[in-house]
């Protein structure tokens, strides 16, 4: 793997609401390395998102965002407006769940994708269409000439992704960031959008973030990925590893509870996630954990090495869940 | 990912062994009303007024038709006098007191207003569901008619439904006489449950292919119980809002067929609140200025209060509002 | 989108002739236009009378209404006009010169007001809650909860009477386009006249177009393809003009043309405050009089009015919106 792009350290984001603060994200470290897809898991309401959103600054405004986010020396936390505009598109580019709704209706695809590429660079009108019926091409949209002038409706989810794809990497990014890009499509549109994402990690050389909750899809492309539950890492490692040796019970039901994973029996997690506005003391997933002790909720652990992998549980040594899951 | 930033309701179970509160959608709602500065305001204030009319045999200094002093001949003129300690906003052409009267006429006002209102919407919301649920040609018609109408100025369309109503002899026993308050009544209702019906059938339409609706029906549900239990009770937003739009539209409406002439007349020396701004027509050249601004003043806040209240319930009833600092 | 056009345009023809069919039924029924005639011509001849009848086709029985409907239809395209019952007074020359007279003062109503309107609701969705925001909303709101005549008599008051008393002089008429017994042509005249009038009904304009080009925007403004665009990294302004503005403006255009009617019905009211000489005191004059031959033309004039401007509504949004013009 090659060096840092994007590290992450102590990073909050909670926000202000009617009934109080809500902590979306209590403290994320994580690193993102050159050319490698990230994967990033957790059920709805993990904080996966937001991390990401609250470092591009694209949450509202009632969100407060602490800690740091760094690209490769720029500083994202508090950092101006203009040194935003800098690095959005230009070294972080994002792709989002819906695609239909993330493009504006009433903007021809092609021009969707030439405003990417002029605000990062002094082509002229006519450069900008002819780079950007390319990147239509390289993401695999036939007729890309004839497409350019068609409007988002009239794509279907699949090839609509592939554009909000082409829009991304218009100028390169050093980082992809792809929020559940695969969540509103097919099974079989989904391996496609993949496939155009391995090939953009080849081919460009991008570092992947790959947010899902859907671990399947994680299995498929990432090279690392972190666990999130309640806005902290539950572990991280090698996705062989922690696939074949969780050692986070939060990973290890996950895992139960996905046909293709389980085996025979499907367990679901009993209970459900707790309330950010109250976040449980210690370790978030305690309340819920069958192996949970008084220890587990005495403080919120952090990440840290445990065989090949990082894990917060703190009783893992003990549990050696790894050994559990192929029992 | 909306699902991210709202905040998470927790279920009864204690498994997370937290002693969270769970609060519910009408509370929720009662708390953003309060939001609401504007709305809150005039809720007070509107509360006041209705109090005030209630318990005018107590707050009002005079009777409706009764003047403030009796004119004698060659003794002090009881008419259009200037605001004073014996009436309080003056009085007018045969030396009644201008507040007693405004007490009376906002009276006969607000029932006029609300009566309205209350029709209309039950009206509307019978039509509006039928025409959401059932859709087809009856549906379409209903919607090119009230398209034309609701298009028209309001006042022509008035006047034109009036000579209608009164050129149909044998619609008098029903609708009364032009010039009483069920005229009135009547004809804003004629008018009135189309906005409704719109409303309620674009709710009904955006609502029925829900899930919930889906799984009701799949437990035998009737349309009607549909209608009723499910449909109804998640608009009651929107058919609040549109009520007291309803209840603004009437008063106002009133004040304005009064202004010309075709208002109700209650007889007897009653008034209502159009009647006393209509007056004021008269009142200007001469320079009465009580006989405008007191009138047209109460008009305008009760107006505000109601239009603020409306405001007020449309921003308690709609989650999109929820996120932060408004 | 020809086919659209067309086909709506066919429908208008007979929806035009029903609704007018609906109002000649009310209007007979409820002014009883032979009852007016012989009010204001009482002593006139039985030839006379008959003549009357004939003329404006007051045949009476259901069949005979329908009859007479046609007939007069037949007399009004064809340009020839009964004569009103006040003392056989062309129509036409009255109708014109009122309607150049509304058109005036509607037209520079409108034109201030929408874009005094929709340049303040931009400006206050751009800062939400904040203080300008709620004064401008207040201010809005108050201004369309002031009922026209309110104004209009409350301005009256105050440069009527209050005015010349504090400053020895008038400063702006009142009444009427020109002062009475004035002849000719002059601008400046016309515009003092002019000014009352048009501040009651701007008002009213200014109000509802800033609500709601602040409401349609601050939806716009938190649609995911907002959050696409800022991600881009393009400049704020940009973002703002091409995807919100242009986005928001659609809405907006349609709406625009219903809402005409509450426009209208403003001013009516002011002309008649104002003693403006246009359609709406011609309406409330003809309506009181029940003057047939006056109320029949005004009538098919405003319908075919409403009609063209709700067709044009659904014109210009469908061509606006290209999931419309395409879909």
């Amino acid at each position: 793997m090659g060096e840092v792009v994007l590290s992450l350290k102590d990073f909050r984001v909670s926000f202000k609401t009617l009934l109080g603060e809500v902590q979306a994200v209590r403290g994320i470290d994580l690193e993102v390395r050159a050319g490698e897809i990230f994967g990033i898991v957790g059920e709805s309401g993990s904080g996966k998102s937001v991390t990401f959103l609250g470092m591009m600054g694209l949450l509202p405004k009632s969100a407060l965002i602490g800690g740091s986010a760094e690209i490769g020396g720029t500083q994202l936390v508090g950092a101006s407006k203009a040194t935003m505009r800098a690095v959005r598109g230009k070294r972080i580019a994002m792709i989002f769940q819906d695609p239909l709704s993330a493009l504006n209706p009433t903007h021809r695809i092609g021009a969707q994708v030439v405003e990417m590429i002029q605000s990062h660079t002094e082509m002229s009108a006519k450069q900008a269409m002819t780079r950007a019926i390319e990147l239509l091409d390289i993401v695999g949209i036939p007729q890309p000439t004839v497409r350019a002038r068609q409007y988002p409706h009239e794509f279907s989810g699949g090839m609509r992704q592939r554009v909000m794809i082409a829009i991304a990497i218009a100028n390169e990014p050093e980082v992809l960031i792809a929020d559940e890009p695969t969540t509103a499509l097919d099974v079989t549109v989904q391996a496609q959008i993949l496939e155009v994402m391995q090939r953009i990690q080849a081919q460009l050389g991008t570092a992947i973030v790959l947010i899902t909750h859907d671990l399947g899809v994680v299995a498929q492309v990432a090279d690392r990925v972190q666990v999130m539950y309640a806005g902290r890492a539950a572990e991280r490692g090698i996705v062989d590893d922690i696939f074949s040796r969780p050692s986070h019970p939060y990973t290890l039901g996950l895992m139960r509870s996905i046909p293709a994973l389980a085996g025979e029996r499907l367990t679901p997690i009993a209970g459900s996630p707790p309330n950010m506005l109250y976040p449980p003391p210690g370790c978030a997933f305690a309340p819920r954990c069958e192996y949970a002790l008084p220890i587990c909720t005495q403080s919120i652990p952090d990440l840290r090495p445990f065989g090949e992998l990082e894990t917060a549980c703190v009783r893992a040594e003990e549990l050696q869940l790894g050994v559990v899951a192929h029992g | 990912m909306a699902d991210v930033i709202q905040p998470q309701l927790t279920t009864d179970d204690d498994s997370e062994g937290l002693a969270a509160t769970s609060i519910s959608p009408g509370k929720l709602a009662f708390k953003r009303y309060l939001n609401h500065k504007g709305a809150v305001v005039s809720a007070v204030l509107l509360a006041v007024m209705v109090l005030f009319v209630i318990l005018s045999p107590l707050t009002a200094r005079y009777g409706v038709n009764e003047s403030v002093f009796p004119a004698v001949k060659d003794g002090p003129r009881n008419d259009f006098l200037t605001p004073r300690s014996i009436a309080w906003f003056g009085t007018d052409d045969i030396g009644r007191d201008i507040y007693s009267r405004l007490i009376h006429g906002l009276r006969v006002s607000l029932v006029i207003g609300l009566a309205a209102a209350v029709f209309s919407t039950v009206v509307g919301v019978t039509v509006g569901s039928v025409a959401g649920l059932k859709g087809g040609l009856f549906d379409d018609i209903l919607m090119r008619i009230t398209d034309v109408f609701l298009a028209f100025p309001f006042l022509v369309a008035l006047l034109v439904t009036r000579s209608l109503l009164v050129g149909v002899e044998w619609l008098e026993p029903i609708v009364g006489k032009p010039s009483s308050v069920r005229f009135v009544i009547v004809l804003f209702v004629i008018f009135g449950w189309m906005g409704v019906a719109r409303l309620v059938r674009g709710q009904i339409l955006s609502l029925k292919e829900r899930e919930f609706v889906e799984a009701a029906r799949a437990l035998g549900a009737t349309n009607f119980r549909i209608v009723a239990k499910h449909l109804l009770p998640n608009s009651i937003g929107p058919i609040l809002v549109a009520l007291t739009t309803a209840v603004a539209g009437a008063i106002v409406g009133e004040a304005t067929l009064s202004f010309f002439g075709y208002g109700p007349q209650p007889g007897a020396g009653q008034t209502s609140l159009g009647l006393l701004v209509s007056s004021s027509k008269q009142a200007l050249l001469p320079g009465f200025w009580w006989l405008v601004i007191f009138p047209c003043g109460l008009l305008v806040l009760v107006t505000l209060c109601i239009n603020f209240i409306g405001d007020g319930l449309r921003d308690a009833t709609d989650p999109k509002l929820d996120i932060g600092g408004h | 989108m020809l086919r659209f056009v067309i086909r709506r345009l066919f429908w208008a023809v007979p929806t035009v002739l029903l609704v007018t069919f609906l109002v000649y039924v009310a209007i007979r029924l409820g002014t009883d236009p032979l009852a007016s005639y012989l009010r204001i011509n009482q002593r006139a001849s039985p030839k006379k009378i008959q003549q009357y009848i004939e003329f404006n086709g007051l045949y009476e029985g259901a069949g005979g209404y329908v009859r007479g409907y046609f007939k007069w239809l037949g007399g009004f395209l064809s340009g020839d006009w009964p004569r009103s019952i006040k003392g056989t007074r062309e129509v036409w020359p009255d109708f014109k010169y009122s309607m150049f007279n509304t058109l005036r003062l509607s037209g520079i109503a409108t034109i201030l007001g929408v874009s005094i309107g929709l340049s303040l609701g931009v400006f206050v969705a751009l800062r939400p809650g904040s203080l300008r925001d709620s004064s401008v909303n207040t201010a809005a709101f108050v201004g369309l909860s002031i009922p026209p005549f309110v104004s209009a008599l409350l301005l009256q008051m105050l440069f009527a009477v209050y005015w010349s008393r504090w400053f020895g002089e008038s400063l702006f008429p009142t009444s009427g386009i020109y002062p009475p017994g004035h002849q000719g042509f002059d601008l400046v005249l016309m515009l003092k006249h002019l000014v009352l009038p048009v501040t009651v009904v701007a008002i009213q304009v200014i109000a509802v177009y800033t609500r709601y080009m602040r409401a349609t925007l601050l939806e716009v403004l938190n649609s995911d393809y907002m959050r696409t665009a800022r991600s881009k990294g393009i400049s704020e302004r940009r973002v703002l003009v091409r995807h919100a503005l242009r986005n928001a403006l659609i809405p907006v255009v349609t709406v625009a043309a219903i809402d005409i009617g509450a426009i209208l019905g403003g001013l009516i009211i002011t002309e008649n405050v104002f003693s403006y000489p246009g359609l709406g005191k011609f309406f409330l004059d003809a309506y009181g009089t029940g003057d047939f031959p006056q109320l029949m033309p005004w009538m098919f004039f405003f319908t075919v009015l409403v009609i063209l401007f709700n067709l044009l509504a659904d014109v210009s949004y469908a061509w606006l919106d290209p999931r419309i013009r395409l879909g």
